[in-house]
């Protein structure tokens, strides 16, 4: 018990220390490094609450994937990123008298009781004890029959995302020839050869195209 | 109390395994701070590239082909997250959740079939 205790403050303070380092740390490479290792400690979290699934989900599709897309978009923005800081200053009281607002909020929304924190036990598809059976087998019970318009929901974003980052990103590019098996082995031999007759020592006729 | 603590005791050799990688990832760069020389010049600290000067930074624009290849890993990625819970409860679901899954899949071969005749697929 000790142990899982000693554990949970090692994650907690880790992901607060990776995600201030994100905002301040210098280099936006390190930034995304650092966004790497909260999602690492967060997933360790995850572990420590008994939600397996989400911390594998975590790592598999955050760390493998969105961190890496953060870094292609960092390198490909190429911002001066020192110049950006420059006006850290001049911008410090809006953005922080718009912090404390949100704060203000967030606060008087908690203490005010209107949200209750307790997760609700009256839910459509109630948690099953996780001794009883695993993550990942609860899940799968409910996803793929009792929330299967969700289920396809979730299948109709990601066609749209792919469409639209072909549509987006995709270009042919004029300075490439490629090589188009098809049309190689489409063409005519009739259109493209011409068989002439020349006789020997005439002046050469054939034209090329 | 028992059961997650069970869960989590199956996690205990990723635990060891961390705290070994960082004891050696740190013995390895506190190693060579003690024990090596430092006697840096300017030659010794340059950046290097093959032998040559540094043309530029290494911090260079990426294309944008990139990005592309990326976003379209992390969708069959999710593609593929949705099929492990599926896997497991397979015997659970029934007929319903197996055509489910393949309607899931339908989709997504639509974009997959959309992707490869555009030619995003291809590097040229």
């Amino acid at each position: 018990m000790i142990i899982q205790t000693i554990m949970f403050y090692v994650l907690a303070v880790v992901t607060v220390g990776a995600g201030v380092m994100v905002i301040a740390s210098r280099n936006p490479v390190h930034s995304v490094l650092f966004l790497i290792l909260a999602f690492f400690n967060s997933a360790g979290l995850f572990v420590m609450m008994g939600a397996e699934f989400l911390a594998m989900i975590l790592i598999i599709v955050y760390v493998g994937a969105v961190a890496v897309l953060f870094l292609f978009v960092v390198m490909m923005l190429n911002i001066n990123f020192a110049e950006l800081r420059a006006g850290f200053l001049q911008y410090l009281p809006i953005g922080g008298v718009i912090g404390i607002i949100l704060l203000a909020e967030l606060v008087l929304v908690f203490a005010s009781g209107a949200i209750d924190i307790e997760v609700p036990t009256t839910v459509a598809s109630p948690t099953p004890p996780a001794d009883e059976i695993t993550n990942t087998q609860a899940l799968g019970d409910v996803l793929y029959t009792h929330y299967a318009y969700l289920f396809q929901g979730a299948g109709f974003i990601l066609l749209i995302a792919m469409v639209g980052a072909i549509v987006l990103t995709h270009r042919r590019r004029a300075d490439v020839r490629r090589q188009r098996i098809t049309d190689q082995v489409a063409r005519d031999p009739k259109a493209t050869v011409q068989v002439t007759d020349i006789e020997p020592g005439a002046e050469g006729t054939w034209k090329s195209d | 109390m028992t059961a997650s603590t069970d869960l989590l005791l199956e996690y205990l050799p990723i635990v060891i395994f961390l705290g070994i990688a960082g004891v050696m990832a740190i013995a390895a760069i506190a190693g060579s701070y003690v024990l090596a020389p430092q006697r840096p010049d300017r030659d010794k600290i340059a950046a290097y590239e093959c032998g040559f000067d540094a043309f530029e930074d290494a911090r260079g624009r990426f294309d944008v082909r990139f990005y592309l290849v990326a976003i379209l890993f992390i969708i069959f990625d999710l593609e593929v997250a949705y099929l492990f819970p599926w896997a497991v409860s397979f015997s659970e679901i029934g007929l319903y959740g197996f055509w489910s899954m393949i309607v899931f899949l339908g989709l997504l071969t639509i974009g997959f079939v959309y992707e490869w005749k555009k030619g995003a697929l291809e590097w040229e």
